[in-house]
């Protein structure tokens, strides 16, 4: 039981809580038709990141934002120039825009020392679940032992914030959100800051997305924000049930997918496991298939509106 | 591109409201231009339309007629010009005001049922977290019965036909409780019972002494269902009681040719 106290209670909770930091923000995206923010956003998030990094010298919450935000800016300035100067489609240039700079942070991340710091290439684009390991832990007490829990890996109190911090947002603006994503034009008119909710919910996904970094890694968070959500909506045609879905399946993928991919090459007599995150994303993209084949409300998700 | 004629019937409507007119008005617009691009969607548009009237905003597509509408409730930026509700501005004026957006402009796969689209008109009185009542749901079932949509409330909005889908639109607008009602084209691609029952809950609004403003597209029905009518091409080109001002004439300046002789003189023109 140590041993699981040790080594996979904490990243199963990191997982978890990045899992539904993220389908969160997801639910409102994928029914605005905005589901590759979630992509885009982290794949700029990276150079920002390690930019940080480099600053400080410390993986830390809040350079990391502020590193992320920063790229984000520069990623926006960047797509409006491409646009102008060179008279290319947006599409265009937001993809060449977020490839370039996300292959940017991949190069900087090669070139520079983090040896002292869980902070390298492998790391950025799969997380690194497996390295947060709680060595204090010495049985069930050690749970209410302040002594032992100061010695949690950073990242949980991190993750948990953040995600505390999305589903309190969630809740307290949820009629707002529901009301501009439903019907944006409507919304003005009864006084919605429609603007400002769209600019929080895409920020709020950044922030899920910095801090699912550690969990997760940059490219497999886009999972996170769609596969749970997708599956939800198919199972339910109302939003409030959605949501609790997408956190039932957010869940459902983390926990599983931790242990098919510590335990699962075992049973097939395989010697290693394999990554926690790719295994997390398998999971959660098995769940959406499932839910494709026999979710009780199969409609279209993401497609062109359009009927009688 | 525009016929000279366009010009000068455009500067014969161009006066901008004066003070008193803007204060009478339910919807008083001065000088306003959109532009969504280089060339502007509407170009400085004056109107002042009259308390508890039924108002058609006509023209030919890319008139900007649903811009205009849009522009005036802020939803689109203008780039000029001034909007008075009743003498206010708009954004104090948000509780007497209720719009209706195109069926269209929606996502009706969007998972949500009847009753919670029509209980959005109660947005401003819920707020964010105030808990939503057993009359607040009576207020709203009230609403759709008098679209004859009761019997829909726990409908998933996606199993709806358009003509039902524009009655919920109005159900939500009723919950509203407004003086003034801003329909973006309601009649669009609507069943002949719908029709019906959208104009018979319009003139109920105009009884009420409420104002009706619709950008209308169907040129038949003009005479029937509004006394003031607001012609534009991305500018004005006149404003008035439809008896005097929904002319052949004015049409054609408005289409700038574009409406066949024939079809005006089936009309039921004022003379």
């Amino acid at each position: 039981m140590d041993a699981f106290l040790q080594l996979s209670l904490a990243p199963i909770l990191i997982g978890v809580l990045s899992a539904i930091a993220c389908a969160l923000p997801g639910n409102f995206l994928i029914l605005r038709r905005q589901a590759l923010i979630g992509d885009a956003i982290s794949h700029v998030v990276l150079p920002g990141i390690v930019v940080a990094f480099l600053a400080t010298g410390v993986i830390a919450a809040l350079p990391m934002l502020v590193g992320a935000a920063g790229a984000a800016l520069v990623a926006v300035v960047l797509i409006e120039t491409i646009k102008r100067v060179g008279r290319i489609e947006p599409g265009a240039a937001m993809g060449v825009v977020f490839t370039a700079m996300f292959a940017g942070g991949v190069l900087l991340l090669e070139q520079t020392d983090t040896s002292a710091v869980h902070l390298d290439v492998e790391h950025a684009l799969m997380g690194n679940l497996e390295s947060l390991i709680w060595f204090d832990a010495a049985g069930w007490g050690s749970l209410v032992d302040p002594a032992a829990l100061a010695g949690l890996p950073p990242e949980l109190p991190r993750i948990a914030v953040v995600a505390a911090v999305i589903a309190l947002l969630t809740f307290v603006f949820w009629r707002p959100l529901k009301l501009s994503t439903f019907d944006e034009g409507f919304a003005a008119t009864v006084g919605v800051p429609t603007r400002t909710i769209g600019l929080a919910l895409v920020a709020a996904s950044a922030v899920a997305a910095v801090a699912a970094f550690d969990a997760v890694g940059s490219i497999i968070v886009i999972a996170m924000f769609i596969c749970p959500p997708a599956a939800a909506r198919l199972m339910t045609n109302r939003l409030e049930a959605q949501v609790g879905w997408s956190i039932v399946f957010a869940t459902v993928s983390a926990i599983l997918g931790y242990v098919f991919a510590g335990y699962g090459p075992l049973w097939f007599g395989a010697q290693n496991a394999v990554s926690a995150a790719g295994m997390i994303a398998a999971v959660s993209g098995a769940i959406l298939a499932v839910a494709c084949v026999a979710a009780p409300h199969r409609r279209r998700i993401g497609a062109a509106q359009g009927q009688g | 591109m525009s016929a000279p004629k366009l010009e000068l019937a455009a500067e014969d409507g161009a006066r901008a409201p004066s003070p008193a007119e803007i204060a009478n008005a339910s919807l008083a617009l001065s000088e306003i231009t959109v532009s969504y691009g280089e060339k502007p969607a509407v170009f400085s548009v004056d109107a002042a339309l009259p308390r508890e009237s039924m108002v058609a905003i006509i023209g030919p597509n890319g008139a900007g007629k649903s811009t205009l509408l849009k522009a005036a409730l802020g939803i689109v930026p203008r780039l000029s010009g001034s909007v008075r509700v009743f003498g206010q501005e708009i954004e104090r004026a948000r509780d007497r005001v209720a719009y209706v957006p195109q069926r269209a402009s929606v996502d009706w796969d969007f998972p949500t049922r009847v009753i919670d689209v029509v209980l959005m008109g109660l947005y401003r009185e819920l707020g964010l977290l105030r808990f939503v009542r057993k009359t607040h749901r009576e207020r709203a079932r009230a609403c759709l019965e008098r679209v004859g949509m009761a019997d829909f409330a726990e409908r998933q909005i996606g199993q709806l036909s358009g003509g039902q889908q524009q009655r919920v639109f109005l159900a939500r607008a009723l919950a509203q409780d407004a003086d003034l009602y801003l329909l973006d084209e309601p009649f669009a691609g609507v069943d002949a019972a719908t029709e019906k029952a959208i104009i018979d809950v319009l003139h109920t609004l105009k009884a009420a002494r409420k104002t009706v403003v619709c950008v209308h597209h169907d040129l038949a029905t003009v005479v029937d269902y509004f006394d003031h009518v607001l012609l534009i091409n991305v500018r004005k080109i006149a404003e008035g009681p439809t008896a005097t001002t929904f002319t052949s004439d004015n049409l054609q300046a408005t289409y700038g040719g574009r409406l066949a002789s024939t079809h005006i003189d089936q009309l039921k023109l004022s003379s």
